[in-house]
Parts: structure tokens; sequence; C-alpha cells
């Protein structure tokens, strides 16, 4: 046949795959861990709900990328004076109540770590669970900490923390809408707290499952995805405090 | 599998609808679906109804521009304020609505876990979340038409200052607050379908469809979904600021500045922030609407030529090179803004850089076209619809891309003109030729053709007889976004061309009733299909039709082909289904 088709010989068919032409029946990719056409085990519900969260994540990258630049941006940019008629550089330094600040992070890195504590106690449940019902086997009284609990707990309280750090700004006279320095740290320091509140939301539904006696699987999920995401969120919150605290 | 307290296994059974049983009830059935394929039909409908409303607006704005004081029943005379409000929601609705919804949420739902062999979306209840809230963003949008002062004025593009003061115009208050809610909830919309078409694509393959296995399709919504990912976050966080603007008194994009002879009370902000953050989501919603019209062009020029898609690779890679490029151009919107010439000068060669990788596909598609068999039913006229208008279109980038041209032009109907072509009609031409395409597998029946072919060959002529004069009228110097043409003395010849562009616009509306016709007179009264009635390759073709509701009847499938193999010598057939496991045993 004269076209421009490359031809294709029919023993190896795979060759559009691009051109390496690997055995077909060997799958590079795809999802190798479903079972036909029932419903995916805990391995690959984790994995992807672990991908889910990575790509999850992008859009918030953006997110404080996007605050970050228009900061940045903001920051050097000369405005019109309307009593002089210049331009004037009127970035107006924040005071931040740098002592409450430190104290949030240090209890937002606390919950980080309960909470990757919470996860593995839910691991460890997950690996004794087949050994439980054995007749006569005692896995002895362990002492669990409410792990869950203790982050939520902990949460709440950087929560709290934050919303005293906003007092003691109003209370310095630096609203919202006071100067654009002002309105950056409000708006980053609110968003991030709007998304850790989301987590403590996720942590709530995992103890719920826990209560109603839901899988334990599917708590595993929640609660590892949700570890994830403290951490990101933990990390995200440092960043954040150095960016307002050192550029201005 | 560890069964946890209270017995794991029937609850996750319940977490698992999409590979069970089919639900019974009509809300779980239709409504509140769970099932990718009604979702992306849901999604299809609403963008249907979007288009309309859209069109509707446009041939508003085309009437007034030709006969300004016509007085038209029930909306009585067009102010220039209404006019304005026209602009803006006719381009909000048909970009966010329509040339995003369509492709992406409807086909691409509905076609992508079949084509990849997957039994649903990775996240079925996010997946019916996220049409739920594209729909609660649309009522919203449309809200906006209702309340006192109306629509925004803002333009789709919403420049501060005039979108970001409550008293910049009529349309400007409680209108204005709806237009920005709506785009930040579409935007959160977005972001949930995104993250589940990059999961699905990424883990829910079946065994043997590698990445360079997939159709191109499914390459341009995965492609799409990366864009949107990293785009919508930004578009999300420039919404948020404008609202905080305009209802909390900060003054990020508000300089010191009067209106109406007062202080406005803001002062310090940058209205080019604005401009910086919505183009950098702007210029690669450009290519979300345009990119899954290039993978279903792909698609069906192959099946209908009766050959392999010319280049496959080079295909992919040019995609994700269009897709890299559309992050680093958005300056060229900006020329305007009084950018440094350095700066002007790098997005100007990035611009034009884009060029390389749409050009690539364009020869791919007539390499593709060299040669083959060619079948001109419906799908294959719109997919070589697509292409024309893709060139024809794409041409007038480079004038654009050149500030020293963009200078002149920007302000005038030689824009309109450019985008109109490119990514408007030639992304409806996609969606059109998807429609075409994929129609008997959707519902089982078959489109009429002659139908067809009228709808094309009215809508191909009437839309270039649209925009083609409109490049002139921009050369000429009619400025766009005003809303009366007929009182400047220099404007006075180009009056015979803008109503020959208003009696195009109005033919291409009608015939746009018989493709309405067509759709739904064929879903119920058309010729029942087989399940492969294009003998075309991929997976959706080898499942019944209308595909079952867990795709494909209790199993999944195996892939051992590329997924264009047409014409391929020693093979029973001209085709090579991408499961057909025969011609490998002799391997």
């Amino acid at each position: 046949m004269e076209t421009f088709t490359p031809t294709i010989p029919a023993q190896a068919p795979s060759t559009f795959r691009g051109g390496r032409g690997d055995p077909p029946q060997v799958a590079s990719g795809g999802d190798d861990g479903r079972s036909d056409a029932g419903p995916p085990d805990f391995g690959t519900r984790l994995r992807r709900a672990r991908l889910a969260l990575a790509v999850a994540l992008t859009p918030i990258v953006m997110l404080f990328v996007s605050f970050t630049s228009a900061y940045i941006v903001r920051q050097g940019l000369p405005t019109l004076d309307a009593n002089s008629n210049q331009l004037v550089r009127d970035w107006l330094p924040i005071p931040l109540p740098t002592q409450l600040f430190l104290l949030n992070t240090l209890v937002l890195l606390l919950s980080s770590v309960t909470l990757e504590f919470a996860r593995r106690q839910l691991g460890r449940q997950a690996a004794l669970a087949p050994v439980k019902g054995i007749p006569g086997v005692s896995l002895g009284t362990e002492r669990r900490i409410p792990w869950l609990a203790v982050t939520i707990t902990l949460g709440l309280m950087f929560l709290a923390g934050q919303w005293m750090a906003w007092q003691a700004l109003a209370d310095r006279g630096f609203f919202v809408a006071t100067a654009p320095s002002s309105s950056f740290v409000y708006l980053m320091t609110g968003c991030h707290a709007l998304h850790l509140f989301g987590g403590i939301m996720a942590l709530l539904v995992a103890g719920a499952a826990s209560v109603l006696h839901r899988s334990l699987d599917s708590r595993r999920i929640i609660v590892d995805v949700t570890t994830w995401y403290w951490h990101f969120m933990a990390l995200l919150w440092i960043y954040i405090l150095a960016l307002l605290e050192f550029a201005h | 599998m560890a069964g946890g307290p209270g017995g794991g296994e029937t609850i996750m059974v319940a977490q698992e609808p999409h590979a069970h049983a089919a639900p019974q009830g009509f809300i779980r059935k239709y409504i509140f679906s769970l099932d990718h394929k009604v979702i992306g039909l849901q999604y299809y409908f609403l963008a249907l109804t979007a288009v309309f409303v859209g069109m509707f607006l446009s041939l508003l704005m085309r009437i007034h521009l030709v006969w300004p004081a016509a007085v038209l029943p029930l909306l009585g005379e067009i102010k220039p304020e209404t006019y304005l409000t026209l602009v803006t929601m006719h381009g909000t609705i048909m970009v966010f609505f329509v040339l995003t919804t369509a492709p992406q949420g409807g086909f691409g739902n509905y076609f992508l876990p079949i084509q990849i062999g997957a039994p649903d979306m990775a996240f079925p209840v996010l997946n019916m979340l996220s049409f739920w809230t594209t729909f609660l963003a649309y009522l919203v949008m449309l809200a906006a038409f209702f309340v006192v002062g109306g629509a925004p004025l803002h333009g789709w593009t919403g420049y501060a200052p005039l979108s970001a003061l409550q008293s910049a115009g009529p349309g400007e208050g409680l209108g204005a607050d709806l237009w920005i809610t709506s785009i930040a909830i579409f935007c959160i919309a977005s972001l949930m379908g995104a993250l589940n078409f990059i999961t699905t694509t990424l883990d829910m393959r079946a065994r043997g469809m590698s990445m360079m296995r997939m159709p191109l399709t499914c390459w341009s919504w995965f492609v799409t979904a990366i864009l949107g990912l990293l785009a919508f976050g930004v578009l999300l966080s420039a919404g948020v600021l404008l609202l905080m603007d305009r209802n909390l008194g900060t003054s990020f994009y508000l300089p010191l500045g009067t209106i109406n002879g007062q202080l406005t009370g803001h002062k310090g902000g940058s209205p080019l922030l604005w401009q910086h953050l919505f183009w950098f989501f702007g210029h690669p919603e450009v290519y979300i609407a345009i990119l899954p019209g290039m993978g279903v062009a792909s698609q069906v020029l192959s099946t209908f030529s009766r050959k392999p898609i010319f280049g496959y690779k080079a295909m992919v890679y040019a995609m994700l090179g269009i897709g890299l490029l559309g992050f680093m151009v958005w300056g060229h919107h900006m020329f305007m803004s009084g950018m440094s010439p350095y700066t002007a000068f790098a997005f100007s060669i990035m611009t034009m850089a884009i060029g390389v990788p749409s050009a690539i596909k364009t020869f791919n598609w007539l390499g593709t076209l060299w040669r083959g068999r060619i079948q001109f039913a419906s799908p294959m006229l719109f997919a070589i619809g697509f292409v024309s208008l893709f060139v024809s279109g794409g041409l007038s980038g480079p004038f654009l891309a050149q500030p020293t041209l963009d200078i002149p032009l920007h302000d005038t109907a030689f824009v309109p003109a450019h985008f109109h072509l490119i990514m408007g009609v030639a992304a409806i031409f996609g969606i059109f030729a998807a429609t075409y395409y994929w129609f008997p597998k959707m519902f089982g029946r078959m489109m009429n053709e002659t139908l067809g072919r009228i709808h094309f060959f009215f809508t191909l002529i009437g839309t270039y007889c649209i925009f083609m004069p409109m490049h002139y009228l921009g050369l000429a110097g009619q400025p766009r976004r005003y809303s009366q043409l007929t009182e400047l003395a220099y404007l006075h010849p180009l009056i015979p061309l803008n109503r020959f562009i208003t009696y195009a616009a109005i033919v291409t509306v009608t015939a746009q009733l018989v493709f309405l016709y067509n759709l739904l007179c064929s879903m119920f009264k058309g010729p029942k299909a087989s399940d492969n009635p294009w003998h075309a390759t991929t997976l959706e073709w080898t499942t019944a039709t209308p595909p079952p509701h867990d795709n494909f009847g209790g199993h999944t499938p195996v892939v051992y082909h590329g997924p264009y193999e047409y014409s391929v010598p020693g093979a029973p057939q001209d085709y090579v289904m991408q499961n057909d496991p025969a011609t490998v045993a002799a391997h």
C-alpha cells in the first residue's frame, strides 16, 4: 500500500506504542492490582488516594505561589501619593506577633507528630487484626493513646492561636484593609487556616468512622492521606511564616 | 485483606458502587448518579443549554451593532450598559460553561474511562460533586441577570478597577459579586474534575494500555486536566483577592483614585496584578478549550481516513509542548499595559514558539489525510472543519504575538476575529465532531447524515462569513466592545460589512437549530446503531451500545495494540481493535 503509513508487520502489532515492541501482554502501567472488575483492594485504594492527594496539593501550591508573587511584586511597587502627587514606596512593615506565631508553629508541628502516631497506630491495628480472632491468643492490654483525638485538639488549638494572632494584629491597629501588607498577612494566614480546617474535618470523618465501626481500611486510607496533607500544611505554614517574617 | 471491626467487606462494597450493580431509582440513576457516563451526559446537556444562551446573547449584540435603535420584543431597546452586559455574559458563559465544560466534563467524563478500559472514574463521588458544583456555578452565573443592576459589565476578563468597585457601573454591584462567586465555584469544580481525570489516567488503565497506547483523545484530556490543575488555582486566588477588594475594603487591585468625583477610599493596589493573575490562568484556559478538540480531530481523522494517525508520538509531545508553552505566554495579552519592551520581546518569542507544536499537529493531520481512503461522514467533516479553522484562526496569532502589531490591533475587532476562529469556533467544531462521532455509542442510535451535512456546510461557511470579514473591520480600525458604531463617521463605510456579518450570524444560528433537531430526534427515532458503526479501533467500540453500567459487562479488557491500527497489511479487516489478541497469537 502506497501511503505515508508506516508499514506494520502483523507479527508485531504493538509498533504504535512507540517502537520498542514490548510483549503486548506485559502491562507497563495500568492497574495490575485490580482483580477482574471486582472492587479494588486496599493497596490499590491506598495508592490511588495517595496519588490523588499529590495531585490535589498542586493547585494548593499554585494558590500560594500566586499569593507569594503578588506579595513580592506589590512590595516593590511604587504608588501615587495623593498629597505630594508623586510616586512613593508605601509598604508598611507589619509588627507581627512573632512569639505567638512561633508558639502556634510548635503546636502545629506537635500535631503533625501525633497524627503520624495515629497513622502508625492504625497500621499496627490492621496488622494485628487477623491474630485477634485466633482463640487462645491474647495480645495483652495495649495502652492506646487516642492520637487522633489529640491531633484534632492540637489542630483546633493552632486555629485558636491563629485567631489570637489576628486579635493581636487588630489590637496594634492592623486590620484586613489597613494596608496592602496587612491584607496579605490576613490573606495568607487565613487561607492556610481554612485549609487546615479542611484537614480537621477529614480527621473528624475518620473519627466518626471509628465510632460508627466503619471498615478499618477506609479509616486507614482517610487517616493516611490526611497525615500527608497535614505534614504538607505544617511545611506550608513554616513557609508562610518565613515569608512574612523575612520578606518585608 | 485485613477485615476491620464490624465487617469491612460489606462497607467496602457500599463505597465502590461502580464495581457493582447499577442503581435502580430514578434519582440515583439519572440525577445524583455516580456513573461517569451519566455525569458526562449531564455535563454535555448543561453545556448545550449554555451554548444556546451564549449564542442568543451574541445574536442580540450583532443586531444591536447594526440596528442600534431597534426595539426588540420583550427586551426593548439595548442600552450601552446592556450591551456590555451581553459582551460579558456571552464571553463568560461560552468560555466556562461551554468550551471548558463540554469537551472535558462531557466527552472526557464519558469516554476517558472507557477508552482506557476502566469501569469508572477513580473517584465517582468526587465526580458527581464536580458536576453539581459546576451546575451551582452555572445557576449563580445566570442569577446575575436577574438581580438589581443586572449582570456585570467588565467583560469575561473582569479587568480591575472596573470589576473591583461596587459603584463602577450598574452591573458592578451584586451582579459582579455573583459573577466572581460563580467563577470561584467553577474553579473548585474544575479542580475536582482535573484531580479525577489525572488519577484515572495514571492509575486506572487496563492491562496493556500503556501511556503510549492511549488514544490521543485520552492524552488531550490528560494534558487539559494538568493545565486546569495548574491554572484554576491561580484564577481562584485572583478571585479571592477581587472579592476582598470589593467587600472587605482591601486594595490589592485598586490604586488611589476617584469615582464620580469622590475618593474611592482605596489606595496602593495595582490593576495590573489582576491582569497578570488572570492571564496566567487565561492563556492556559485557551488550550483547555482547544486541546480536547485536537484529540477528537486526531481520533476522527484517523478513523475516517482508515489510516493510523501520522506521527503518534509527535502528536503527544506537541500537546505536551503546547501545554508547557501555554504557561509562559500570558504577557502577550498585556502588551498594552506598558510592560518593558524586553519583557514584551520575551513573551513575543515564546508565543511564536507555540507555532511550532501547532504546525507539527497540523502537518500530522494533513499527513493522516494524505492518500487515505477518506469517508466524508459528518464527524469527519467537522474534524476537517476543525483543522481548517485551527489553521485560519491560528495564522493571525503570529500577527498579534508581535507587540508592534498588537498595540494598534489590540482594541479592534481583529482580536475577537482571531480568538473566535481558533478557540471559539474551532473548539466548537471539535465538540460537534465528537458529538457526531460518539452519538451512536452514547445513545445507541445513529444521527441523520443529511442533516449533519447541512449543519456542517451552513456552520462552516456561516462562521467564516462572520469572522473572516471581522479581521478587515479590525484592520480598518473598528474598535471592539463599543456598543454603537453607526455614529462614527470613519466607520460608516464599514456598516455594510457589519450588516453582512449580522446576516451571516443569523443564518449560522438558525443552522444550529438543525443540529438541535437532529440531536433530539435521533436520540429517540434514529436507526439503531451497531456496537462499532465506524469500524473504529479504540476500546469504547468493543463494548455494548450504549455501554453497560460497568462499561465492559463484568470483565476488564486487555490491550494488545496501539490506538489507530487501520489498514494493517495482513490483517483480516482494515482495522485491528485495541483488544484484539488474534494477531498476537503468532507472536
